[in-house]
């Protein structure tokens, strides 16, 4: 095949086969809890039972015979007694106080695994408790502090132009507030890892995670180890979403304590149960807005003050806020804007990282206020956003301008056509005068910034690397993890691409940190985008290197590609090369004012929700979705309408089903019957449009969607909710009992009953 | 996995009498498991307290579902799958297909069993509600002889039964009277597969000259037993369908049930969407009602 040829295939952009999927469907696939190693232990975690307050006692109960199992608490640590990530609050284990239920506090180790259990319900720990809090609202109150000198973990503000002066000149003032609950991550895969120790070799994990050097960065804290100590191996991912960003750095440092203690690996996997009471869920949150707004529906200034709750330790909070924030203006211009958030502490187990990463929350409320807008004004949903929506030339609420072709108006056109919005709108109006089927149509127009947020992808410094072997054969060397999502087969595809090489010759290497440099994490929408681009820079320079040296022509056959690196290889050693993020030249970023280029690009979206609400059963469903969105380059199409299928049906699950049930700082709904989920029979048909405007910034023009598809569905829904019945809805998840309070409300001012009156 | 198994026992005689004396021997000590869609999620959450478990899988007599001219005998370790592909019971018993079709997943539908669905006796089962308005009747079984027992006297209290210690749900037959009335099954869960319901209605009914001539009203998840709501179908026979009855019947409704609080629902919501049910029943049997 000739390099003309395989240029006309465009692998990229093709929909070739995901390089780990046969293995998943076969059940070939190794995933941690497939892995056993000789004389391994089973790990178990002794928590915490209450929300806050000083060990005063460990017992080990009768009936167990403690001699069979290995012990750790938190003086077994070699090194620091914290889960190192970005403020180092977080212990690893709780020594003289526990800050939230289910902290872990004691480690258990037995060959057997089903001796666990017992043993860790036999160890009973007594408190003197100390007053806790449990809601943001208390939180902010500083009548009990559990954090820091204020609870506040992390606050930002951002200012741009006067927004004091726009008060007198508003035509309306349009107040709200929003809210959305913790979601759990609910990836198919619970959290687990095995570890194992050697004197010589130090540390070694094996794990279900998405970051090694986070993982690896944590170990060393922990450990007290070198670098070249600690090696950590990403297994086959069985789903992720956020939720083994950081938290696989607890299990792992569990696992290895056990290790180090017994001399022997240790496996930990979490049942579903552990997996849901224990680990991070995405940050409630709660949005109030203050909109000036003219005659014309233009938003002419506004505040919006964003708070989040973190839970009891810092972790990823600050960084959560930082992206919530951003995106809490929407994609419209505003003129003038003040925008105070802050992350405040809780005593729950901590608030982590989960698809959207506090966009999902600040957008929900963005979005649910722009059709109250539009009410106050008297204009639809429709006409108010397409007064306000960015422009190239105009600025984001950082100060960013807008470079890039994005035609906001264009999305919502065509977005209304695909979902026939107009003609449906007015026959719902016609329809809903009987029965007690109400149905709605709801819209919401959002963005995702990709990659890391400012001067972030500047201090990850990523580092990629290509190598081709004396056989053909390429492999790609990234620390990016696969869960799903489909990083293996896109950076394959560019590498192939970009080496005119046919897709099957390219490989991915199994990320391990004594393999695979440094790409940064796999997070922020950031892989295809920043890491894709990369690969391709490493890719390009293995063709290089063959072409200078003679080895290879212009154009080639794999064949020839193929005896070039053996040449290449017989006279100079492996054949590898390396490339390095550099930050673009017109990316300015102000930390300190929170001013600048948030993000290296957008992704720019306008969903549509049809809904229907029973008045019988009082529950909404879902009877349609488009889902439009402008995402550069479109890699794969498959996966990425994958990628915006299943993250509209989370957000489904976001906005209409999944809460979490708190008891005192507890999840106490921790299993899949009662934490409820939508199925398939839940779910409407997703229909996926993309735009392809492009991008200078990532491969072939690629821009991040893993994070896109969450932002937008649960204002959509609501919005939606309200056209159907006329009632507004502005906390997130809306429960069956929820409307059915708010209904029965209205109903006792009206005398009516349910089933003949009309709601309009 | 948080139970131990070395702390459990589990005996297969393979055969009825091999069941029945052991629990003769030991009784109460023996719990009869048969798909372990209840026994084995109380086994994996380390909460099953009985530690002795008698299969009754493999038990040939208790897989059958037999024909006869007035009624139909299902094996208690029929599964959820067969009474769905069972032709007799979609015609005639549309009620209880469409509660096995409810219950959990294919595999639980594969796995779980109506005796099963029975002697677990939670209030919130799908089959039960359908069970009560058909007038099935148990068969109970154990080494002392065989008991027929009305099913509407099977539950006494939440989770207790009238089954002995050492007896075993052999059957449960319906009577085939009911081809010709309306019947409306529906259940409100959390989602649309895989949910426990906050409510499930099965509901029978006929009319002649416009007036209710029987009508049978069972709901699920409203109280600590599956209920009929006997004192609803009184004042509801032999009238006319119209709006104030409806508004009367669902205060009926309401005063009949004892919807709780808990981790699934409201009482208050239970009790709305209760009477919701029965007033979409009643007006489904006003206007399908004389043509049936």
């Amino acid at each position: 095949m000739t390099l003309a040829k395989l240029q006309e295939h465009h692998i990229v952009g093709a929909p070739v086969p995901r390089k780990e999927g046969r293995d998943k469907v076969t059940g070939a696939a190794r995933y941690v809890d497939d892995m056993v190693l000789p004389g391994m232990l089973y790990g178990a975690t002794v928590r915490s039972t209450i929300a806050r307050g000083k060990i005063r006692k460990i017992t080990y109960g009768p009936g167990i015979p403690w001699e069979e199992f290995v012990t750790v608490t938190a003086k077994d640590i070699p090194g620091k007694n914290c889960i190192a990530l970005i403020l180092d609050d977080q212990p690893c284990l709780a020594e003289e106080t526990v800050n939230h239920p289910e902290e872990p506090t004691l480690l258990l180790a037995h060959a057997d695994r089903h001796k666990l259990r017992k043993a860790v319900e036999a160890i009973s720990i007594e408190y003197e408790p100390l007053p806790a809090v449990h809601t943001m609202a208390e939180s902010e109150q500083q009548s009990t502090i559990i954090w820091g000198s204020d609870n506040i973990f992390k606050s930002y503000l951002i200012e741009k132009g006067d927004v004091e002066a726009v008060w007198k000149e508003a035509a309306y003032i349009v107040e709200g507030e929003y809210s959305t609950g913790a979601q759990e991550q609910l990836y198919i895969e619970n959290n687990g890892v095995i570890a194992s120790f050697d004197r010589e070799k130090g540390v070694t994990v094996w794990g279900s995670l998405q970051c090694p050097y986070y993982v690896h960065k944590a170990l060393m804290a922990l450990c007290g180890l070198p670098e070249e100590k600690v090696r950590v191996v990403q297994m086959e991912t069985g789903g992720a979403f956020g939720g083994k960003e950081e938290f696989p750095s607890m299990i792992a440092a569990h696992a290895t304590l056990l290790a180090i203690k017994s001399g022997r690996p240790v496996k930990i996997v979490y049942d579903r149960m552990e997996d849901m009471a224990a680990t991070t869920k995405r940050h409630p949150s709660r949005t109030r807005h203050r909109t000036a707004v003219g005659k014309d529906g233009k938003i002419l200034g506004g505040e919006i003050e964003f708070t989040i709750d973190g839970g009891a330790y810092s972790t990823l909070s600050s960084v959560v806020l930082s992206r919530g924030t951003i995106h809490a203006g929407g994609p419209y211009y505003w003129p003038s804007v003040r925008i105070r958030a802050k992350a405040v502490a809780t005593n729950s187990p901590p608030h982590g990282a989960f698809r959207g990463f506090g966009a999902p929350q600040s957008l929900f409320a963005m979005e649910r206020h722009m059709d109250r807008i539009a009410q106050v004004v008297g204009t639809s949903p429709i006409e108010v956003r397409g007064r306000n929506f960015l422009k190239p030339g105009q600025t984001t609420t950082t100060q960013q301008t807008i470079r890039e072709e994005i035609g906001l108006d264009h999305l919502l056109s065509r977005a209304l056509k695909l979902s026939d919005y107009h003609a449906k709108k007015a026959r719902f109006a016609r329809e809903n005068k009987y029965g007690v089927l109400k149905k709605g149509i709801g819209i919401a127009a959002f963005l995702h910034g990709a990659g890391f947020t400012g001067s972030g992808e500047r201090y990850l410094n990523s580092l990629v690397g290509v190598q081709a072997g004396a056989d053909g054969s390429v492999r790609v060397l990234v620390s990016s993890a696969e869960f799903g999502q489909g990083t293996n087969t896109v950076l394959c595809q560019i590498a192939a691409e970009a080496l005119g090489l046919p897709y099957e010759n390219v490989v991915i290497a199994q990320p391990d940190t004594t393999v695979v440099p440094n790409s940064g994490p796999t997070v922020a929408s950031r892989t295809a985008m920043i890491v894709g681009k990369l690969v391709q820079s490493a890719a390009i320079s293995i063709r290089q290197t063959l072409t200078k040296t003679g080895l290879l022509g212009d154009e080639y056959t794999p064949e020839q590609f193929r005896v070039a690196c053996r040449e290449y290889i017989a006279a100079h050693g492996p054949l590898k090369a390396y490339a390095r993020y550099e930050a673009p030249a017109d990316i300015y970023w102000d930390d300190e004012h929170y001013r600048g280029e948030a993000y290296a690009a957008f992704a720019w979206a306008v969903y549509v929700a049809e809904v229907t609400v029973d008045l019988a059963t009082y529950s909404v469903t879902v009877d349609d979705f488009v889902a439009l969105q402008e995402v550069g380059k479109v890699l794969h199409p498959v996966l990425a309408a994958g990628q915006i299928t299943g993250g509209v049906a989370q957000a489904i699950g976001f906005a209409l089903y999944e809460k979490v049930v708190w008891q005192n700082g507890r999840m106490v709904n921790n299993q899949m019957t009662n934490y409820i989920m939508p199925t398939s029979a839940d779910l409407p048909p997703i229909r996926v449009f993309f735009e392809e405007i492009g991008n200078v910034h990532g491969a072939h023009g690629a821009k991040g969607i893993g994070e896109l598809p969450m932002d937008g569905p649960a204002p959509a829904i609501l919005n939606a909710v309200e056209d159907a019945i006329g009632v507004r809805f502005n906390s997130i998840p809306l429960l069956p009992e929820d409307l059915f309070e708010a209904l029965s409300a209205q109903s006792l001012d009206s005398k009516a009953s349910f089933s003949t009156r009309e709601i309009r | 996995m948080r139970a131990d198994p070395a702390d459990y026992c589990l005996a297969s005689p393979g055969s009825l009498l091999g069941v029945l004396s052991l629990l003769a021997a030991e009784p109460a000590q023996w719990l009869p498991i048969a798909g372990g869609t209840d026994v084995m999620v109380l086994y994996a959450a380390g909460k099953l307290p009985n530690r002795k478990l008698v299969n009754i899988w493999n038990i040939p007599e208790l897989r059958q579902i037999e024909v006869f001219p007035d009624r139909i005998r299902v094996g208690a370790a029929c599964t959820y799958t067969a009474l769905r592909m069972h032709p007799i019971v979609s015609q005639e018993f549309p009620l209880l297909a469409t509660a096995a079709s409810w219950t959990g997943g294919i595999a639980n539908q594969n796995r779980g069993t109506l005796g099963g669905n029975v002697a677990n006796a939670s209030p919130a089962a799908d089959s039960l509600p359908a069970l009560l308005v058909y007038d099935a009747e148990l068969a109970l079984i154990s080494a002392r002889g065989e008991r027929q027992l009305p099913y509407r006297s099977f539950h006494i209290a939440y989770k207790q039964t009238a089954l002995a210690p050492d007896e075993l749900i052999r059957d449960i037959s319906l009577p085939r009277r009911f081809s010709g009335y309306v019947s409306h099954a529906r259940k409100v869960g959390a989602r649309n597969a895989q949910a426990i319901a906050k409510v499930c209605l099965a509901a029978l009914g006929r009319l002649a000259n416009g007036t209710v001539q029987d009508v049978r009203l069972a709901l699920g998840s409203v109280a600590p037993i599956p209920l009929r709501l006997v004192a609803t179908e009184r004042e509801l026979l032999g009238e006319k369908i119209a709006p104030s009855l409806l508004e009367t019947t669902r205060r009926s409704v309401t005063g009949e049930i004892h919807p709780i609080d808990d981790i699934r629902s409201t009482a208050r919501y239970r009790a709305a969407v209760s009477g919701n049910l029965v007033v979409e029943f009643l007006e489904k049997l006003a206007s399908e009602g004389e043509n049936a």
